[in-house]
């Protein structure tokens, strides 16, 4: 009798766990492409190392412009001596694009008022890191921007 | 009488006489605090506007990159009307978070949470943070400068959590950067699936409170008890409800005739961020906050730490009812009192900081 009913229990435990996992596996195999579907599928990053970033005379001295380089924005600056910069414009605090500001003479994030000195390296504000500099050339009318090597 | 004969009709052939009963005891008691019953009902009325306005806007909307400018554009200047359909919806969006939070304190002073009602004030609190996320949703579908930016920061923030901060970033953006892919996912969350889930929290949060009735706050019930005052629910509590909704719809044509919803310039992912970066307004606290926060505590990141933080005081807002003891015990406890007021004072000093002095 006793036996009986263990072996019972036994066999209905075995029955729900089974059932149970059962349930948890066909749940998981609903789930996983759903799952998989929500993260979004990687793109084929095009990496150039160089682009071209403005014409030899579309900058006066003590301005600047951004532009895209590798998907990300870049910026390109004329000192006001008219020697050229260039650095990631991605600010490494949050990732908001910074600017050149012409009346301080220095990039200024305006997201959280981070100030960055002509060489990238941040001079106040929240930033944990310099930016990235790149190296800047001229080859006929074009000023190209490379990644440093 | 017509509707007498239609309401026989259909009695007939489903039985009313349940919900006609439950209409008539329904009461609504009456005390010094009366009128902060009626914000919840307010804010219920805005979703509304909000749904429909939304459907509208839905009928010219283009969520891509490409077209979601110009089509926000087109509303505003082209569609009869649309300016002000576009206006009420945005407008709505503020006015209902702004009862939002009103109702929410004012049920939290009240301590309305107490049992039976801790359900109640759980679901209101998803409820408060559905309404942020469709905030933070919408703000990106008009692909402007200012919402670009504000998203980008936003969904950056995702990054600190630990282990999983990567893939909640991925699967927000929909791939590493905002961009279109980001704008096309905000439009599905903003109309379809935070639609869909705020429905149900909304329905639990209603039957709960139909269920229970309207609480007396304890401070009160000492003095209630002796000298019970109630109003019946229909048609009393109803017509002032209604005179209230009307006030706020007028409101909100007000705002919006007077007022109509800016569009800023449209965004440019390789552009330089502008001046005047700021989440909306009901984020700005907390945006507000992290500023003070030094960008090291310890060998933390002083960001993570406050993200942290702020993660956990939202965990303990939401159990409330289970840490206030004497809630519990139908006493009303000063502490928590002190500690709504402390929140309270919190968040508007640092909004007023934010707009007046930085
Ligand atoms: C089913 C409900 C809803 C639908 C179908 C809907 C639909 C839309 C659409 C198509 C837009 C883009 C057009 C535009 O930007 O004006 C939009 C924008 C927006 N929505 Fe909604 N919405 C709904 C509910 C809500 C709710 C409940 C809130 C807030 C609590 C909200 C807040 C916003 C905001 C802040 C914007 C941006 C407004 C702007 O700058 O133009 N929406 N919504
Ligand atoms: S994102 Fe540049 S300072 Fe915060």
């Amino acid at each position: 009798m006793v036996k009986e009913k263990t072996s019972k229990s036994g066999r209905r435990h075995f029955i729900g766990w089974s059932l149970f996992t059962g349930l948890v596996a066909f749940l998981g195999m609903l789930l996983y492409p759903v799952l998989r579907f929500i993260m979004p599928p990687k793109l084929a990053e095009s990496s150039q190392n160089t682009v071209k970033a403005a014409k030899v005379d579309e900058l006066s001295p003590n301005s600047a412009k951004t532009f895209p380089f590798n998907n990300k924005p870049a910026i390109l600056i004329r000192l006001p001596n008219g020697e050229y910069r260039a650095f990631s414009a991605v600010c490494t605090h949050l990732q908001c694009t910074v600017q050149y500001r012409e009346d301080f003479k220095m990039i200024w994030c305006a997201c959280h008022n981070a100030k960055f000195d002509l060489n990238g390296n941040v001079s106040s504000g929240p930033p944990p890191s310099p930016l990235e500099a790149f190296d800047v050339f001229t080859s006929g009318e074009d000023i190209l921007v490379s990644k440093k090597v | 009488m017509k509707i007498e004969k239609f309401y026989n009709w259909v009695n007939d052939r489903l039985d009313l006489s349940g919900i006609s009963n439950f209409a008539d005891k329904k009461v609504v008691p009456v005390h010094k605090y009366h009128f902060w019953y009626g914000i919840g009902g307010i804010t219920l009325f805005l979703y509304i506007i909000q749904v429909l306005t939304g459907i509208l806007l839905l009928l010219y909307y283009r969520p891509t990159a490409e077209n979601a400018f110009e089509s926000v554009e087109f509303i505003m200047t082209s569609v009869r009307f649309g300016w002000l359909i576009r206006s009420i919806h945005s407008w709505g969006a503020n006015l209902m978070i702004f009862f939002l939070f009103i109702h929410m304190f004012s049920t939290y002073f009240m301590k309305a949470y107490r049992k039976p009602r801790e359900l109640t004030w759980i679901s209101g609190a998803f409820l408060l943070i559905l309404a942020l996320a469709f905030g933070f949703s919408g703000y990106l579908l008009p692909w402007n400068k200012l919402a670009f930016f504000a998203t980008k920061v936003g969904t950056e923030m995702a990054a600190v959590i630990p282990v999983i901060g990567h893939d909640v970033l991925i699967f927000l953006r929909g791939g590493e950067e905002v961009t279109g892919a980001t704008l096309t996912r905000f439009f599905g969350f903003h109309v379809a699936l935070l639609p869909l889930i705020t429905a149900l929290f909304l329905v639990i949060h209603i039957i709960l409170i139909q269920a229970q009735g309207m609480s007396v706050p304890p401070s009160l019930s000492e003095e209630y008890e002796k000298k019970p005052k109630s109003m019946k629910f229909f048609p009393d509590f109803m017509l002032r409800d209604a005179v209230g909704w009307l006030l706020v719809l007028g409101l909100l044509g007000i705002l919006a005739a007077i007022f109509p919803w800016e569009l800023g310039e449209k965004a440019d992912p390789y552009a330089s961020a502008p001046q005047g970066i700021k989440p909306e307004w009901f984020f700005v606290f907390l945006f507000q906050t992290l500023k003070y926060i030094p960008g090291k505590i310890l060998s933390f990141s002083g960001e993570s730490l406050a993200i942290f933080a702020i993660a956990i005081a939202v965990v303990l807002w939401i159990f409330i009812p289970f840490l206030d003891r004497k809630g519990q015990k139908n006493l009303h406890s000063r502490t928590f009192t002190v500690i709504g007021i402390i929140l309270v004072l919190y968040i508007i000093a640092l909004t007023a900081i934010s707009y007046f002095f930085d």
